[in-house]
């Protein structure tokens, strides 16, 4: 009976990662497990989070797309014609006056700058006049301070080599940032541009800021970002309130399921619409209806055989002992009869102590199956309520030729073999199990055996005799049970003194438990807990006796002894 | 039904038995074979038994004839059992043993409280209820002129009384039996399955439920605080002894 596997409180070990966030997340863990509103809205919320970021991401990309191509047209359209007019100004002003090229190249990017009525924010970059190297030899001039990096080599490369327009995609760097004028993401469109004769060359550039795209990007994607938090909320508050329509009544229907195992059966479910749960809560009531009717019935019935069975034998009592009387006054006066009627009077008053025995055990299950039992709870010492059993079974015992003897096993701490129980039905067990082992053991030995442990205390009756066949420690406890149905029924027991010292164990939260072996005898063992009420998880007396190798020597050397150890 | 009283006939018994007296027993059964076979055993063992069927006439029938003890069974039709138990007791102190076709303990403890001193649970031995009913019959052969004192009750054995504080307290002879038995012997401890035997004369342990409902009646006559026992005193696990100062 010991528990053999992992000692308490020692678990399999986590997962590192469970380990780590065990702490923090087992509230969230718990929610999970037990609340279905709590996954449902969790789970809504992470596949709308999913939805929704691609959505928008879908979206912003979209929209950036189309603003930049729009901004690059434009841009585009623009540089080419301000580069035709450029060179258009400057073949012009090569045909009036004959000023500096410097200077031209400086009025130049001043007007280019100053011209209000252009529609795109830009900014003008010249460079020259173009040597071999772009900015060696060349001077630099803006509209506006940029960092060098703001036109890329290959762009320069390109228009300092080819001829025609050339754009790219920058990154505008600004030396000086304001702030219409912060570092961004912008166009740089550039080609070569001849001062009045041709003498040099300069690269021309525009930059065109996104700075207005990126702000109605970003705009849009304040936009799109709140939109998607304020949708979350209401897919959680839809989800909730959706969950919360199904889970209530669920919730109602384990309330009242759980009132009606308590043995309330007339709770019902409210019912309300005609819709599913409506229709959930008429079928639960229904089959809460039927369930009580059902064990109304059982119970009626039950009731009704247990009042039946209680009268029938109370019934029987007073005529009963009417017969037992006058059976009573014949045998006293048999020594007048003649033989015959003498035997007689002998036979009916033997047979009624046993009908008298068998009515009083069928009572006592009766009172059993009704649940009508009940303790009565003393102090009581094994070892001396064994001898008194022993003490009062020995005539028996001797007539038949059988030793009995009482051992009371050592208890480690407290001396005496005592439990909480019911004196009267601790005896009746334990008179029971020796009047057995005397009547129907064949056995020369009977040894009762008497221990405790700290939790609990055992009576184990031990013979040496014929023992019991596979399946019958179980099968001796059923009512009626015979060892063998074609013995003649010497022993005159009622056969229902193991069921009914079984119920008594049960009563006290004991066990009665029986071993046997063919030709080795058996052992019946009655453990009880040493408090009442407590449980019992072990017995101080093993079920299968120790002595058994002994006993198999003895009687393969000795033929048929038992063993006296 | 039956219902007349039937007297039985003891100028027969009484010449049976050379005129031995051993007591007048009134039965009290409503079933008219065990009633008659109950008067069969009792005249055999000679007592005198007297027969009333119903326990509307049971009172009736104690008054007309005084018995020495009666045979009480619990179920009766019209007033039962324990209704004339009560009624008796409330005029006599006649010793009561109950018939009774339930061992269940309500019953059992319901019946003794209502006032009986004993109770056989059918189907008993005769020889068993003879036991019982010379029990309680018994009396000691010569009274010495005792007078015991435990605390303030003081015990008139040859008198049969007992008083306390000086004025006299009415016990039933089971009461005063018990009484006198533990005071007899203040020093002793008294175990319930003592006590079965010396004051009810049970042979063997039986159902011990008797002495604590008894003990608890003797209390309530004799002790000035029942809920607080001086004069008769638990002993926890054990029994009962007489209070010493």
């Amino acid at each position: 009976m010991a528990d053999a596997g992992n000692p308490p409180g020692q678990q399999p070990p986590l997962p590192i990662w469970r380990r780590l966030l065990g702490a923090p997340l087992r509230p969230v863990v718990t929610a999970w497990q037990v609340s279905i509103t709590a996954r449902i809205v969790l789970s809504t919320l992470i596949l709308g989070a999913v939805v929704l970021s691609l959505t928008a991401w879908l979206m912003l990309s979209q929209i950036s797309a189309g603003l930049v191509a729009d901004k690059r047209d434009a841009s585009l359209a623009q540089a080419e014609a301000e580069f035709s007019q450029v060179q258009e100004e400057l073949d012009a002003s090569a045909s009036t006056g004959d000023e500096g090229a410097e200077q031209v190249v400086d009025q130049l990017v001043q007007n280019l700058a100053s011209r209000g009525d252009s529609p795109l924010e830009h900014v003008v970059v010249l460079v020259g006049p173009l040597g071999d190297d772009d900015f060696s030899d060349g001077v630099r001039r803006e509209s506006v301070d940029v960092g060098v990096d703001s036109l890329p080599t290959d762009l320069r490369d390109r228009v300092r080599v080819g001829s025609g327009t050339w754009w790219t995609y920058t990154t505008i760097d600004f030396v000086d940032e304001q702030d219409d004028r912060a570092d961004g993401a912008g166009i740089a469109v550039g080609t070569r541009v001849q001062t009045p004769g041709g003498e040099a060359e300069y690269a021309l550039y525009y930059l065109y800021p996104f700075a207005e795209q990126q702000r109605t990007l970003g705009l849009v994607a304040r936009v799109v970002l709140l939109s998607g938090l304020l949708l979350m909320v209401l897919v959680a508050g839809v989800a909730w309130l959706v969950t919360r329509q199904v889970v209530t009544p669920v919730r109602l229907a384990r309330r009242i399921a759980e009132r009606l195992a308590a043995g309330r059966l007339e709770e019902r479910m409210q019912v309300r619409g005609r819709d599913d749960i409506a229709r959930l809560g008429q079928s639960f009531n229904q089959m809460a209806g039927n369930l009580q009717r059902q064990i109304r019935q059982l119970e009626d019935l039950s009731r009704m055989q247990r009042r039946f069975v209680s009268d029938v034998s109370h019934e029987l009592r007073t005529p009963l002992t009417t017969v037992r009387m006058a059976a009573e006054v014949l045998h006293d006066a048999r020594s007048s009869f003649d033989s015959a009627t003498g035997r007689s009077a002998e036979l009916l008053r033997r047979e009624l102590d046993r009908f008298e025995s068998l009515l009083t055990d069928l009572l006592e299950i009766s009172r059993f199956d009704a649940l009508a039992a009940h303790l009565e709870l003393a102090q009581v010492d094994l070892g001396e309520l064994a001898d008194r059993v022993v003490e009062a079974q020995r005539p028996v015992a001797a007539a038949a030729g059988i030793t009995v003897v009482v051992r009371v096993l050592p208890v480690p701490d407290t001396g005496s073999v005592s439990a909480e129980a019911d004196p009267r039905r601790v005896e009746r067990v334990v008179r029971n199990l020796v009047a057995n082992a005397i009547a129907h053991s064949r056995s020369e030995r009977v040894e009762v055996l008497v221990g405790a442990d700290d939790h609990a205390a055992a009576v184990a009756v031990r013979d040496y005799g014929t023992g019991l066949r596979a399946g019958e420690t179980t099968l001796v406890f059923n009512r009626f049970w015979r060892a063998d149905p074609a013995r003649a029924r010497s022993g005159g027991g009622t056969g229902l003194g193991l069921a009914i010292a079984l119920e008594d164990a049960q009563l006290h939260g004991g066990w009665l438990q029986a071993w046997g072996e063919p030709g080795l005898g058996s052992q019946f063992r009655l453990t009880l807990p040493r408090r009442a009420g407590n449980d019992l998880s072990r017995s101080p007396i093993p079920l299968v006796p120790t002595d058994l190798a002994l006993v198999r020597s003895h009687r393969a050397t000795a033929g048929t002894a038992p063993a006296a150890p | 039904m039956h219902t007349d009283l039937i007297e039985a006939d003891h100028t027969q018994s009484s010449g049976a038995l050379g005129g031995m007296h051993r007591g007048r027993v009134l039965v009290v059964d409503d079933d008219p074979s065990l009633a008659e076979m109950l008067t069969i055993v009792l005249r055999q063992e000679g007592f005198e038994p007297l027969v009333c069927s119903t326990g509307d006439q049971a009172m009736a029938a104690f008054r007309q004839h005084r018995p020495d003890i009666v045979l009480l069974d619990v179920m009766l039709p019209g007033l039962d059992g324990i209704d004339v138990c009560k009624q008796l007791r409330a005029e006599s102190g006649v010793p009561i043993v109950m018939l009774t076709a339930r061992g269940d303990t309500i019953d059992v403890v319901v019946g003794l409280e209502s006032g009986a001193d004993d109770y056989m649970v059918k189907p008993f031995k005769p020889k068993e209820l003879v036991a019982r009913i010379r029990a309680r019959l018994r009396r000691f052969e010569e009274p010495s002129p005792e007078q015991i004192t435990i605390r303030d009750v003081t015990i008139d054995v040859a008198g049969h009384s007992v008083r306390r504080d000086g004025t006299v307290v009415t016990l039933t002879p089971l009461e005063f039996d018990l009484l006198l038995c533990l005071a007899r012997k203040p020093w002793q401890v008294f175990t319930r399955e003592v006590l079965l035997e010396q004051v009810w004369g049970y042979r063997h342990a039986a159902d011990t439920r008797l002495v604590n409902v008894h003990v608890q009646r003797l209390r309530s006559k004799i002790e000035h605080d029942p809920e607080n026992p001086e004069t008769v005193v638990t002993v926890r696990g054990v029994g009962y002894k007489a209070g010493t100062d």
